[in-house]
């Protein structure tokens, strides 16, 4: 009674480890469909998301995540480019 | 916010190359990769010598856009065009597409003389995390992430190439012409098509 359970029980494991030992062999779909005129690439995070203070050397202040304060650091930023502002 | 965009004034761009300069060292964009350059017309002409920095103008309507087989191109919510390295195939069609000339090709790497395609980000980086290693590595320096703007267009010495938003960087524009009294004539319809009480330029004209 003994044998007949352990040889089960080795006919299990031999099962398992083939299913596991196999599972590793199919084939993953590599192809990509393409959608005509549509970005087919990862997406990108946005600017505003990034951390203020994750940046080196910038005068630049905005409240992560928030698009408007993005906006206006960049737009004062921006600014300075003129130099008849900043030269009177 | 508009549309980023770049203006280059050829009133005042004295052709220093300090913007190419700051793009290359900016990126680290290799050897015989150019994101931007200075273009000159009637070099050496007293009085009609005009130089011109060019990169990606990163269009509205973007001809490589429209023309990438695999569609690998997205435009940012500021109006950035920018493209997956992992995706691009080398094919070069922006490059034809391309009426600036801005889509560059390494010239080594598993593609041999044509890897992927490398062009001005408006210093925002590309679809990887954002200031992560591998952003730097494929697509260079995100500027825009950092509240600044484009490294070329912030150190131009004498402010000839201007970038930003693009009602900001028309109005300092429009303030410096009519300051000088001169220099709208360089850009606009009447430029690139001539105007209706101009003579066509001779044939075989220098351009």
């Amino acid at each position: 009674m003994n044998m007949k359970i352990a040889s089960k029980l080795v006919l299990a494991v031999a099962a398992l480890s083939l299913a596991a030992g196999l599972s590793a062999c199919g084939e993953r779909e590599q192809v990509i469909v393409y959608k005509q005129g549509k970005y087919q690439g990862k997406p990108d995070s946005k600017p505003w998301e990034s951390d203020p203070a994750a940046s080196l050397y910038t005068s630049s202040k905005w409240t992560q995540g928030d698009k408007t304060s993005w906006e206006a650091a960049v737009k004062t930023r921006n600014l300075s480019q003129n130099e008849y502002n900043r030269v009177q | 916010m508009a549309r980023m965009k770049f203006l280059c004034d050829a009133e005042r761009c004295i052709e220093c190359n300090g913007c190419v300069t700051a793009c290359k060292q900016e990126n680290e964009v290799p050897w015989g990769v150019n994101r931007r350059r200075v273009v000159t017309i009637n070099d050496g002409v007293v009085g009609a010598e005009k130089s011109i920095s060019v990169a990606c103008m990163h269009c509205s309507d973007a001809p490589c856009m429209a023309v990438c087989p695999v569609d690998c191109f997205y435009r940012t919510d500021e109006g950035v065009v920018l493209h997956d390295k992992d995706l691009c195939i080398g094919c070069g069609y922006c490059f034809y597409a391309c009426p600036f000339g801005a889509p560059q090709f390494p010239q080594a790497g598993a593609f041999g003389l044509r890897g992927k395609m490398d062009k001005c980000t408006f210093c925002a980086g590309g679809p990887e995390k954002d200031l992560s290693k591998e952003e730097f590595a494929k697509y260079g320096s995100n500027r825009l992430a950092q509240g600044k703007l484009p490294a070329c267009a912030e150190m131009c010495s004498t402010k000839a190439l201007l970038g930003g938003d693009g009602d900001v960087i028309a109005d300092i524009y429009r303030q410096r012409v009519l300051k000088r009294g001169k220099g709208s004539e360089v850009w606009g319809w009447g430029t690139a098509y001539g105007k209706p009480d101009q003579k066509a330029a001779p044939a075989g004209a220098k351009s």
